[in-house]
């Protein structure tokens, strides 16, 4: 079972500091702790940090996760921006469309434990990630 | 939330205070920029044991705010990264290549003294 607890519109720069927050504060909810709590704040940060800087506008939505006895946070940025041409690439550590370091997608991934990427060209961007309590 | 820079000897120190923003680290980056010429600084110390996360744009800022010091003559060296956060900077692969870093600020003004004794000792061979 899974539902969306929260969302946090990002529009700006300033909603990322609000989508860390609101993330950070439903995760400590479900369990995690210490260095997990930081590491899905960073998650967060680079994906939400993505709409920003490539798709201008979308939303990021929080809920808590099962999956047999696992509990786990799952995370959802959507967009309706132009989308990524080429995934493989996209995920590969420093390539980036513009002067980037290139590593939100691949360092966000390292950080959780699941990674998706639904991406279309023109229609938009969906990233679902998640981490599960040790 | 603005970051204050306080004049210390020939160091500046900024301070964040809470979490910081986008802009908030972008206007810290031009405040320090213009402080170390107003102050002819040789040292600048950033205080970041508040913040909860370090992700990419935060690092790339910090980056470009220690190589634009550098160019104005000073050296930056950044403090107080907290272990949790470092963790996730590696794992993240992100690193503060070129930058100075210390354990604290006690830590960050030995560094400086050093480096300034080091330029001063250069100078007179
Ligand atoms: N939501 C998105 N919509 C459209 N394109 C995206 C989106 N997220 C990522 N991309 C594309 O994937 C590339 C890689 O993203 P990644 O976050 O790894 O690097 P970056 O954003 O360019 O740089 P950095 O995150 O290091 O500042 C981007 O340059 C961009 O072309
Ligand atoms: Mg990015």
């Amino acid at each position: 079972m899974e539902s969306h607890d929260s969302c946090v519109e990002i529009n700006s720069a300033a909603d990322i500091v609000e989508a860390r927050r609101k993330g950070r504060e439903l995760a400590a909810q479900i369990g995690f702790d210490g260095s997990d709590l930081t590491v899905i704040a960073a998650a967060i940060s680079e994906i939400a940090r993505n709409i920003v800087d490539h798709a201008r506008r979308g939303r990021v939505f929080f809920s808590s996760a099962t999956h047999g006895n696992r509990r786990g946070i799952c995370i959802v940025a959507k967009d309706e921006g132009p989308g990524i041409k080429d995934v493989a690439r996209a995920m590969q550590y420093g390539y980036s469309t513009r002067k980037g370091l290139g590593v939100g997608l691949p360092g966000a991934k390292w950080l959780m434990d699941d990674f998706e990427i639904d991406t279309k060209i023109g229609v938009g961007t969906v990233v679902t990630m998640k981490k599960w309590l040790r | 939330m603005h970051v204050p820079v306080l004049k210390q000897g020939g160091y500046l120190i900024a301070s964040v205070q809470s979490v910081l923003s986008d802009a908030d680290l972008l206007q810290l980056r031009d405040d320090l920029a213009d402080r170390v010429g107003q102050f002819r600084s040789r040292g600048v110390i950033i205080d970041v044991t508040v913040l909860d996360v370090i992700d990419s744009f935060a690092t790339r800022t910090l980056r470009t705010v220690a190589h634009m010091l550098k160019l104005r003559g000073a050296e930056t060296v950044i403090v107080g990264i907290q272990p949790d956060v470092a963790f996730a900077m590696v794992q993240l692969g992100l690193t503060l290549e070129g930058v100075g870093t210390a354990l604290d600020l006690e830590e960050g003004l030995a560094y400086l003294n050093l480096l300034s004794k080091k330029s001063a000792g250069h100078g007179k061979s």
